[in-house]
């Protein structure tokens, strides 16, 4: 029993999902769910289609080359079992796979470092810019602040009540 | 010559469905139109052509009929007796015969008819021409309707029979009925011949095969045969006779010792020398059967003296062939079918009789002297007298005694499993004979897959060093990272600015929401333009709400709007509940009021009469509006007393409403509903 890689996005595959598809020249592809399939079918390039993993390796979205990577090949010949080194493999998956989080963790904050900066520059910018749209020049004169104007609201007072009152 | 393959015979049709086959084909394979304007030959062409067609076809399949049937005289005698034993020769003959005239008759009449119809001379003659030279032809073929399905049963017959090659090595088995001859074929060959306890159930020739010394044998398997004269013999009999008649075939007599069969040794005897004659030439076993009923040497005395009798008989054959007088070890042998001692030796011993036979025959044979010349095989002359016997060494010659014993005390996985409960209930263990470092390994249950990786692909002997520099790099990139981690805080905006943001991304995507609303209903629909405000949205008091929002004073600009809009003429309403537009101050953007004519489906600061002329609408005055009104409504009358909703509505709730459909009249007919 294997896990496979789903040929489109690159998922995994785990065991009774999915369809194989063999070609005349013997090459198989498996997919992951029935989406990836008709999208196969469709002839789409998976680099292409945005929410592959080809396509945010390619594009730098997602961490391409990697120490971890390294630990995860497949083998064609059969190793003889060896009790102690099983059960070291097992504790270093475990490892390996914490290392790997991490990095792809600092790999997308790298990406994302100018953000905030940059989302403030866009917003004192349109703010400046279109400030027109809420208040009036006139308003903007008297208070020079980027705020919404205040607005005066004419209360009528009963002067002839009070009187009575007092 | 026909391969004996009488499998490969095609189906001889029936009377009726021969004429229907022919008919039909030559109606699909001629031209069919003709018509009386086409000139006299081309009609006479075409009836003749069809006649022609008919009578090739007829001639046709029954030629093949008559040369795929076997001819008697052509095919071995023994398959010769064996057809004419099953299916008399005579009736055979006589019905190939009969097709074989009814075929030479169809000719004759297509030579006359093609005669008469190249001189008719109308549509007419022509056609009832063709249609008398088809009709004759056919009623010959009814004619020998009964011949083609006798033939067809033959046929069927025919396919059926056992394939039996005349000339190879056979064995043939023989003797009164319920001997256990069958029993035996079903023990050496794989052939799974019917075993009852009453008498000829096996009713004709079964054949089975064996092999011998890399040789396979036939053995056949013949019905009981009866102590009767020749004449009074049935057909089952007969075949056994026939098949000992013809084939050259190691004989094996079947004699049952403890008279089970329900006939005595005598009976059996008798039988034996009646059909002596027969064993003529063939090497002759006398195979004693059920001695686990009755062993050989408990039977009575004038039983055993008949039993020597036939034996000498036999022993006659072997004299007469290879000359080897005094083997009498393979002439009589006991046996038992159901304990399956002594079945084996018979059949070897019936195997190496016959073998010896053949070759001795083909010796003698002219041929054989090619096939000797071609061959030469060298003996070195001895140089001199020491001997020198093939050397094998010692230690091939232990091993070759240890594996014999150990062949012998070998438990076997089988004998394991039938000890643990069987088949169902045992399961080996595969990893019994794995070869590891430490035999407590063995049953060690390890995961193929963890967290989404297959632990194959994970292992590495040195992945414990691996591990580590990874660590170590991690911890080092760790460090790094932490040095630039902190972002740029504090610059942000403050509240109000984000209040203000917002608003203004409101107000951009209500515009493109607008404009993209306008641009698509632009082309279909026309807008009332802006001066013909029906729905009074374009008011002073919106003016003045905009302008506040915006921070500005409006209250001059609404009297400036105002001043500039009284103008306007406005017929004057009747009644209901006017809301004076000038009340409403500016500034006053009384919510209660601003909400309640949002809530109305058109905000309408006064309630009109339904008829009464809006300006806006597109209307010249008051009576075309009414005129419009009336016409709306009577296009409309007729889609509501059917209870469709609109235009389109075609929904037919009942397509076949039941009480139109069914049911009796009371009075009258119902003819049409």
């Amino acid at each position: 029993m294997r896990l496979e890689k789903c040929w489109f996005c690159s998922s995994t595959v785990y065991p009774g999902h999915g369809i194989q598809y063999v070609r005349n020249d013997a090459k198989v592809f498996r997919f992951c769910r029935s989406k990836c399939h008709k999208n196969f079918k469709m002839k789409r390039n998976p680099r292409k289609v945005k929410w592959t993993k080809a396509y945010r390796r390619l594009n730098g979205k997602d961490m391409t080359q990697d120490a971890t990577f390294e630990f995860e090949r497949k083998r064609n010949r059969p190793e003889r079992y060896d009790r102690s080194v099983t059960e070291n493999t097992l504790k270093a998956i475990k490892k390996i796979d914490k290392v790997r989080v991490d990095r792809e963790a600092r790999h997308h904050a790298q990406r994302m470092k100018g953000k905030k900066a940059q989302v403030l520059r866009e917003a004192t910018k349109e703010l400046e810019q279109s400030i027109h749209m809420v208040k009036a020049p006139a308003a903007l004169q008297e208070d020079s602040s980027l705020t919404l104007p205040k607005i005066k609201v004419k209360v009528s007072q009963p002067t002839e009540d009070n009187h009575m009152l007092e | 010559m026909v391969q004996y393959n009488f499998k490969k015979i095609t189906v001889v049709p029936t009377g009726k469905e021969f004429v229907d086959i022919i008919l039909s084909r030559t109606q699909r394979r001629t031209p069919t139109q003709v018509h009386k304007g086409y000139s006299i030959s081309r009609l006479r062409q075409f009836y003749m052509r069809k006649v022609k067609y008919t009578q090739e076809n007829f001639h046709l399949k029954l030629s093949t009929i008559i040369d795929e049937f076997p001819r008697l005289d052509d095919i071995h005698p023994f398959y010769g007796d064996l057809l004419h034993v099953l299916y008399n020769k005579d009736h055979y003959k006589l019905a190939l015969g009969q097709i074989n005239t009814a075929r030479n008759l169809i000719s004759k009449i297509q030579k006359d008819y093609v005669k008469l119809l190249k001189y008719g001379d109308s549509l007419y003659r022509c056609k009832s021409l063709k249609v008398a030279a088809l009709g004759r032809m056919c009623t010959v073929i009814k004619r020998i309707g009964p011949s083609l399905a006798y033939l067809e049963q033959i046929r069927q017959h025919m396919a059926r029979l056992p394939s039996i090659d005349p000339n190879t090595r056979t064995i043939l088995i023989c003797g009164y009925p319920n001997v256990g001859k069958s029993s035996f074929i079903n023990k050496i060959t794989r052939a799974d011949v019917d075993v009852q306890p009453y008498a000829f159930t096996t009713k004709s020739l079964f054949v089975g095969h064996t092999d011998y010394e890399y040789l396979r044998y036939q053995v056949i398997d013949t019905p009981g045969i009866l102590d009767r004269p020749f004449e009074d013999r049935n057909i089952i009999e007969m075949c056994s006779i026939t098949a000992l008649a013809h084939l050259r075939a190691a004989v094996l007599f079947f004699l049952d010792i403890s008279g089970s069969c329900g006939y005595s040794i005598a009976q059996q005897a008798a039988l034996f020398h009646s059909i002596k004659s027969l064993f003529m030439n063939k090497p002759l076993i006398i195979v004693c059967n059920k001695t686990d009923l009755q062993p050989l040497d408990k039977i009575s005395e004038d039983d055993l003296k008949l039993v020597m009798e036939m034996k000498s008989e036999a022993m006659k054959t072997v004299i007469g062939q290879g000359g080897e007088p005094t083997d009498d070890s393979g002439v009589l042998l006991t046996m038992s079918t159901l304990t399956e001692e002594g079945v084996i030796a018979v059949k070897n011993a019936a195997c190496a009789r016959l073998l010896d036979q053949r070759v001795e025959q083909k010796m003698k044979s002219k041929k054989l002297n090619d096939c000797l010349n071609r061959f030469h095989v060298a003996m070195p002359k001895p140089r001199d007298q020491k001997e020198r016997p093939p050397c094998i060494p010692q230690a091939v010659l232990e091993a070759k005694a240890k594996i014999t014993v150990e062949k012998e005390k070998r438990k076997l996985e089988r004998d394991i499993e039938n000890e643990n409960g069987g088949a169902g209930v045992y399961s080996a263990s595969l990893k019994k004979h794995y070869i590891l470092a430490h035999d407590e390994w063995k049953e060690d249950n390890i995961p193929e897959i963890l967290d989404g990786h297959n632990v194959y692909d994970f292992i590495d002997p040195d992945i414990l060093m691996r591990l580590e520099e990874l660590e170590k790099e991690e911890g080092v990139l760790q460090g790094l990272g932490d040095d630039d981690d902190f972002e740029m805080d504090g610059a942000e905006l403050s509240s109000e600015e984000q209040a203000a943001l917002a608003e203004i991304r409101k107000k951009k995507s209500l515009l493109i929401q607008q404009h993209r609303i306008k641009k698509s209903t632009a082309e279909s629909r026309p807008t009332v333009p802006r001066k013909f405000d029906k729905d009074r949205r374009f008011t002073s008091e919106r003016m003045g709400r905009q302008l506040s929002t915006l921070g500005l004073d409006p209250t001059k600009a609404i009297n400036r709007a105002r001043s500039k809009s009284r103008g306007r003429k406005r017929e004057r309403s009747v009644d209901g509940g006017v809301v004076d537009s000038m009340e409403v101050d500016g500034d006053q953007s009384n919510k209660k009021q601003r909400l309640r004519s949002l809530s109305r489906p058109r905000s309408r600061s006064q309630s009109r009469p339904p008829g009464e002329l809006v300006p806006g609408e597109g209307f010249r005055d008051t009576a075309q509006k009414k005129k419009a009104i009336q016409m709306a409504k009577g296009s409309s009358k007729k889609r509501n007393k059917d209870a469709r909703k609109g235009e389109a509505d075609r929904v037919i709730p009942a397509l076949k409403p039941k009480h139109l459909f069914s049911g009796k009249r009371s009075n009258g007919k119902t003819q049409r509903r």
